[in-house]
This record gives structure tokens, sequence and C-alpha cells, in this order.
């Protein structure tokens, strides 16, 4: 039985997720062919060497981190105030404002999405509101803002979540002894509750980040041809181009880019401990 | 912090959590068609949205693939979990860890390419008869749901402990009894939430059921991306209604099943 519980998921893995990575791994030095499948297995770095020297995969890398940083960013920016707050809200509410925070997130991705192109459409809700002011209409469809708005709106609960998990644990009795000698809000907020809260907003932004690096559908919706971000440039050569070993060395590349920071983390944690 | 303060931090964070939504709900009874111009009340984007034939075939093989691959998920998960928090030591737990977390940070676009190529390589290679449609977009889910099930579920025992399993078992009561009576209600709460979890998951997953399904499988999220692309339509705001109807009731059920259990405690005591 012991053993049983073990095998099981411990095959599945080395079935679904390692032999997976290192087939791709292997496609990505593969040459692209016109046959089923579209590639022929070798040892070929052409692929690497165009993403090393090609500007526009280079560029991609740059927007994408970019992308990524600002998302965390916002999401930092829109997130934190609200789980500290929920953190000083009656014992008896606290369920219900983290309940409030995730339930978006059962509506289902792409409807939220949806939500979002009727406000920001040419005729849509924010330039008819906009209208009755004798404004606009603003040009917001398919721009990086209408991007960033977008991540943002589904991403924040990721943001939310561990911070509060982090400002829930912390404790009070240092926030007050601080006032109690004199300090400020202001001082007591940046020498003591965000010091506490810094492993949280780590792990929340790496949750916004690494995801944000290879989105595709957000950018792809509400962003124009111009948010060219790692996960469309990949969904493009796999399914316009039918350059499956392209799409494998921008994987393999993206994977040890991101593994970077991720590793550095994990790393630092252990220490800690 | 004084009412109005904590107010004032969270009233525009869910304002601009709720606003969207909101808006949705009310055009989703709009007679235009017309998105965001309000011209009176109608059900009419509901009638056409369970006549849309398509749509609602989507819809039925995404509801399939999200029970399926949920259960193979919460199997798979509570077994990982398990092992992980009171299996004990065991040999490459480290990696075995490690492994578990790659669909927890592997972009999706990443993870889809890499499945789609596992199942094209064992059709090529090996000779597997594997259709790409119901049985691929499922394997793939459940692998990248079990993860997050095994999250759950080891969090739950860990908070636990082994002390009740260990009286237990000094007891006098064999492996399979301590099981059944102790370690599985233990984990119940983890692997309800750890199958919603993953049903959801696999509802909302546009990125890998692209790559790993095929022309004969197109999921709901399929669907309604592409149809988005096209543009937006007043059903899309009838189905988000309708789906946040059934969330909201659900989250009522809960609470009240947890109300009356509650009740019931208390009586006891």
């Amino acid at each position: 039985m012991r053993r049983l519980i073990v095998t099981l998921p411990t095959s599945w893995m080395a079935v679904f997720l390692v032999l997976p990575l290192a087939i791709v791994l292997a496609v990505a030095f593969a040459e692209a062919t016109a046959s089923v499948p579209p590639f022929a297995l070798g040892f070929n770095l052409g692929n690497f060497a165009t993403l090393v020297a090609d500007g526009f995969y280079l560029g991609t890398f740059a927007r994408s981190f970019v992308v990524a940083g600002v998302s965390s960013a916002l999401c930092l920016v829109i997130g934190y105030p609200m789980a500290l707050a929920i953190t000083r809200a009656p014992q008896a509410w606290r369920g219900a404002f983290l309940t409030l925070v995730i339930l978006p997130f059962w509506t289902g991705f792409l409807l939220r999405l949806t939500a979002w192109i009727g406000l920001l459409r040419e005729d849509g809700w924010i330039n008819t509101v906009l209208g009755l002011f004798g404004l606009g209409p603003a040009e917001m469809m398919y721009t990086q803002g209408a991007m960033y708005v977008g991540i943002a709106y589904c991403y924040l609960p990721f943001m939310i979540l561990p911070l509060y998990a982090r400002l829930s644990a912390r404790d009070v009795a240092l926030e007050e002894a601080a006032a109690d000698l004199g300090a400020g809000p202001w001082r007591v907020f940046w020498r003591i509750t965000w010091p506490l809260s810094l492993p949280g907003v780590v792990a929340g932004s790496l949750l916004v980040f690494v995801p944000a690096m290879g989105e595709f559908v957000i950018p792809e919706l509400l962003g124009g041809p111009a948010a060219e971000t790692l996960g469309r440039v990949l969904w493009g050569e796999f399914f316009a181009n039918r350059d499956w070993p392209m799409a494998s060395a921008l994987a393999v590349a993206m994977l040890l880019v991101l593994m970077l920071p991720v590793g550095i983390w994990q790393w630092k944690q252990g220490g800690e401990r | 912090m004084s009412r109005r303060a904590l107010l004032g931090l969270l009233l525009p964070g869910y304002a601009f959590l709720y606003l969207p939504i909101a808006l949705m709900v009310v055009f989703s009874f709009n007679d235009s068609k017309l998105v965001t111009a309000w011209s009176g009340f109608s059900v009419r984007w509901y009638i056409a949205l369970w006549n849309n034939g398509p749509l609602m075939e989507a819809t039925w093989l995404s509801l399939r693939i999200a029970a399926l691959s949920a259960t193979m998920a919460t199997v798979l998960g509570t077994a990982a979990g398990f092992a992980l928090a009171h299996g004990g030591p065991f040999r490459g737990r480290g990696a075995f860890a490690a492994v578990l977390s790659i669909p927890l940070v592997v972009p999706e676009v990443i993870f889809g390419l890499a499945l789609l190529l596992l199942f094209v390589a064992g059709q090529a290679l090996i000779g597997l008869p594997i259709e790409r449609g119901f049985t691929t977009i499922t394997l793939a889910h459940a692998t990248f749901a079990f993860a997050y099930v095994a999250v759950l579920v080891q969090a739950r025992l860990a908070d636990a402990g082994t002390d009740l399993e260990e009286a237990a078992a000094d007891l006098g009561a064999p492996p399979s009894v301590v099981f059944a009576r102790i370690t599985l209600p233990l984990m119940a709460p983890a692997l309800v939430s750890g199958w919603l979890l993953a049903f959801t998951l696999s509802l909302d997953d546009l990125v890998v059921a692209s790559f790993t399904g095929g022309p004969g499988a197109t999921t709901l999220p399929m669907r309604l991306f592409s149809a988005a692309r096209l543009g937006v339509t007043p059903e899309f705001y009838a189905l988000a209604t309708v789906v946040l109807a059934i969330v909201a009731l659900a989250l009522a059920g809960a609470w009240l099943a947890r109300r009356v259990a509650v009740a019931r405690e208390s009586a006891v005591e």
C-alpha cells in the first residue's frame, strides 16, 4: 500500500512531466522539415543561434520581462492595501472578504476578459460614459494599457492570497509598540509592516510574474499587434509557422530564464530555514 | 483601523473586481444586438444561448473533461500529498517534490507544447493509437491539476499531524482501517476543495487544450476564444451570468451546510 502511494504519482510524473520536457529539449535541437511530425531529430544548434542573433527574439524576451514586471507591480499596488485592510477587518468578516477576492476566479477567465472588451471598446461602456460629459471616445482596446488592466484583473487573487497569508501571521504588538514609542503611521508601516510582509510580496510577485511571462490569451485579445509577448510568439511559431523546433527552443530558453529567479528564491528560502 | 479607512482601502479594489461582472450581468438582459447600448429588458440572449448548438456541445465536452480529469487529479494528488506529508522519508523525496511543482511554475504554453510533443512521439515512435481529443486533453488536465491537489492535501495533513494515526495503530487498528477511519476523514475537506479546484482549472483552460486537443474536440474556452476574436455578443454575458449564478448557489449551499454542521455540533455539546 505504502509503496503504491509513492509509485503511482511517481510514474505518472515520469511519463507526463519529465518525459515531455525531455522531448521538448530534444526537439529544440531538431531540424524543421515538411513531414509529419514536422521535424527531424538531430543536433542542430541553429534554433538557439537564431534566438541569440535575431533581434526579434531578444526584443520579445526583453518586452516580456517588462510586461511581467509591470504586471507584478500593478497587482502589488492594487493588492497590498486590500490584503492589509482584510487583516484589519473584524474577524467575522475576513472569510467573506477573501471569498469575494477569489469569487471572480470561478466565473471563467475568458468571460471576464469579454467584460473588459465591453468596457474598453470604441463604443464600449467607458466611452459611453465619457460621451455623456462630451469627452472621448478614447482609444483603449488593443493597447498596452488594455493588456495590463486585463492581466492585473485576472492575476490579482494570486497576489492577494500570499500577501494576506503573510500579513495575517504578523505580530500586531510590534506595530503597537512602535506607535507607542512615537513612530507615525508611515514610519510604522515602512519600518515594521512592510519588512515583515516581504516574503509574501516576493511569493505573490513570482505567482504573477511567471505566468505573465508566458501569457498568451490576454495580450492576444486585448493587447493588439504590438504586445508581442513570449507566449504569443511561441504560439505563432507552433500554430501559424508550424516550426515545432523553434517553438521548443523558445520554450527551453524561457524555462532557463524563468527558473533562475525561482531557483534563487527557493534557495534563499531553504537557507533561512 | 477605523471603519472609514478600512472601506477606503477595500472599496476601490472590490469595485475594480466587480464592476465588470456587474455590467455583464446587467447587459445580459439587454434587448439590443449592440453589446453596450441599453434598449430594454429581454431574455432573448438566454434563449439564443440555449439554442446555440455548437456552444452547448462544447460546454458538455468541457464538463465531461473537467469531471473526469478532476477525479483523476484527486486520486493522484491525494497519493502524492500523502506521500509527502505522511509517507515518511523515501528515496528521491526532494526530486519528487521538485517535479511535482513543475505544473505550478511552468507557463502553460510550455506545458501544452511539451504534452503535445509527448502524444505525437507516442504515436510516431511507438505507434500508440493516440487520437488527439477528449483523451489527450483529459490526461493533460489531470497532470497539471494533480499538483494543485497535492499541495492542498499535503497542507491539510501537515496541519493535522500524525498523532491520531499513531494512536489508532497503537490500539491495534491495521493500516487499512487507520487509513479508512482516520486519514481519509482528515483529508476529506482538502479532497473536496482539491476536486473543485481541479474542475475549475480544467473548465477554464484554453492554452493546454488547444495544444493537446484535435480538430474533433473543441472545448468551451476554445469556442469562446475564437468567438471573442470575431466580436463579443450579448450571449457571452448571458453565459457569464449563468456561470455566476451556479457558483453563487454552490457557495450559498456550502455556507448553509457548514451552518447546519456547526449547529449540530453545538447541540451535541
